[in-house]
């Protein structure tokens, strides 16, 4: 077996583990048990899949080999032990032959992978830990990667599984297949921790956006995932469009030097044309149903920068009318801050300023609060407040990135305030 | 004659491929393509956008759109077309005048990611 062989089987086992370890998790009702079964299945994987070649549908081979091995498990145990008669994993392994007897047909896989999704999600689980488990149950990835791409160390991360999945196994696993409202349900839930998955890689400075990208591919494939198991689900193709429309810029975000690259600064050459195309389709898709939602509007937002071939192409006017449809149905500070700046570029400084004063109270500790707003007084000429703003946003800047990030737009705005330096004298006197 | 090369594979697999290991594929493909090129007898290559962007038309009267890749197995592909549209409504569009004139069946409507218009005359 060539180092090649390897790669692929690798690959065909980590886009099979979903469905298996969700199938698995259905038999078992346990976690752990279908962890360890489908980690089984594995190992036998690679050990006979390179002499045999890979099975026509590995999915279902791993969900069969692990099922046997764990059951075989079940079965020592049993003979060392007994087993009190009421076990639950015994009495669900008749259901479970039966079960494997019929095809696995696409509406059983779906709620399977959507269940095993879902458990990431449990309210009470932080943020952090959210993602933490699904990188571990969902996308397989070790708890070495995971660690890694969120910079802590092993130790810590594993912890921080442990003690999710401990949450989990607390609250119950929800294995009744849900009806059409609680599925809907479990999909928003599972669509926001998919994004937050890709916002833990995106949000990266650039001395670390390089290890945390596989967070970004990793929320990218989840979320195609998703939209393959429901196919008619207007906001998951939002979703999947913002995430590429986003990611599609990644090669374009950072200098040699690690440091932010504006948008409006990136080289847009360097775009990602295959992942922009595929991006538009589905949000041009997405439209069709006239069902609206914070995605599409957010990809839908994205989509016109996208086609912009230069910055100067972007349709403000229409990202302004958007932001304004993403306030009524999110209503945040946020989103106004954002809508602000189109607006800056449709009706000017002025306008905008007007519009984020009202926001002060509520984004009195938000660095990019005052990062805008310190813009658009600067691009008023009203100088020293837009340095007392600078000064504010430094201040309350989370990590260097973010204080370089407000350093380099102060940098910019000094460049672009003062083209008449030689001529100060003239033009300088003539503007005030 | 013409013959007609279909592509088929598990997308969740392809789909899975890191940057890297598409792009040996596609090198290794380019050096069949490019002797086929070279002998004049490549015609269009198009490699299509993933499922989830496909839509599919039933040619119904109404014409019935459903999202995503056609799924029945009791009918058989019999041929294709390329339409340059503006956007997904403007190809079920096309689809559907298609669909009015030989109605049964259905259209699988998907974006084209590559396309190369190949050496054929």
């Amino acid at each position: 077996m060539s180092d090649t062989d390897g790669a692929w089987i690798e690959t065909a086992l980590s886009s099979a583990r979903p469905q298996a370890v969700g199938a698995l998790l259905r038999y078992f009702r346990d976690l752990d048990t279908a962890e360890e079964a489908f980690q089984n299945a594995c190992l036998r994987a690679l050990k006979t899949w390179p002499q045999n070649g890979p099975p026509r549908d590995p999915a279902a081979w791993l969900i069969m080999v692990g099922r046997n091995a764990a059951i075989d498990e079940v079965r020592r145990t049993r003979k060392q032990q007994p087993l009190p008669e009421d076990d639950q994993a015994i009495s669900d392994l008749d259901d479970a032959e039966g079960a494997l007897a019929e095809r696995l047909d696409g509406s059983h896989y779906r709620d399977d992978i959507l269940r095993l999704m879902f458990i990431c999600c449990h309210p009470d689980l932080p943020a952090t830990q959210q993602i933490a488990l699904a990188l571990r149950i969902v996308s397989g990835l070790t708890v070495k990667q995971i660690a890694r791409a969120f910079l802590v160390t092993e130790a810590a991360m594993e912890q921080r599984i442990t003690r999710a999945k401990a949450k989990v196994a607390d609250a119950g696993v929800p294995f009744e297949t849900p009806g059409a409202v609680e599925r809907a349900e479990r999909l928003a839930g599972v669509a926001a921790m998919i994004y937050l998955i890709f916002n833990e890689g995106y949000s990266a400075s650039g001395d670390t956006a390089e290890i945390r990208k596989p967070l970004c591919e990793e929320a990218i494939r989840l979320t195609r995932l998703l939209l393959r198991l429901f196919q008619s689900e207007p906001e998951i193709m939002g979703l999947t469009a913002l995430l590429l429309l986003q990611h599609a810029r990644s090669a374009a975000r950072f200098a040699a030097d690690g440091s932010l690259i504006l948008l409006e600064d990136q080289d847009r050459t360097v775009w990602s044309g295959p992942m922009i195309a595929e991006g538009l389709a589905l949000i041009d898709k997405a439209m069709r149903h006239r069902r609206s939602g914070p995605y599409q509007v957010q990809a839908a937002i994205a989509a016109l920068h996208a086609r912009a071939a230069t910055p100067e192409e972007t349709d403000w006017t229409q990202i302004d009318l958007l932001y304004g449809a993403l306030e009524l149905i999110q209503p945040s500070p946020v989103v106004t801050l954002n809508r602000a700046v189109a607006v800056s570029k449709v009706r000017g400084a002025e306008a905008a300023l007007a519009m984020i004063e009202p926001l002060a109270p509520r984004l009195a500790n938000y660095f990019h609060f005052f990062g805008v707003r310190g813009a658009f007084l600067m691009q008023l000429g009203r100088h020293d407040e837009a340095r007392v703003a600078f000064d504010r946003a430094i201040a309350l800047a989370n990590t260097s990135a973010e204080a370089a990030h407000i350093r380099m737009h102060i940098d910019r705005l000094i460049r672009d305030s003062q083209p008449k330096v030689p001529n100060k004298g003239t033009k300088g006197a003539k503007a005030k | 004659m013409l013959y007609a090369i279909l592509c088929y594979h598990d997308e969740d697999f392809v789909g899975s491929w890191s940057k890297e290991q598409d792009e040996t594929v596609m090198k290794k493909l380019a050096v069949v393509q490019e002797k086929l090129t070279s002998q004049g007898r490549l015609g269009p290559v198009a490699r299509l956008l993933p499922t989830t962007a496909a839509a599919t038309l039933r040619k119904e009267d109404p014409p019935l759109v459903l999202d995503g890749p056609y799924a029945e197995t009791k009918e058989q592909l019999l041929g294709f077309y390329i339409v340059d549209c503006q956007n997904l409504d403007d190809a079920l569009e096309v689809a559907g005048e298609l669909g009015a004139a030989n109605p049964g069946g259905a259209y699988e409507v998907r974006p084209v990611g590559v396309f190369r218009p190949g050496a054929l005359k």
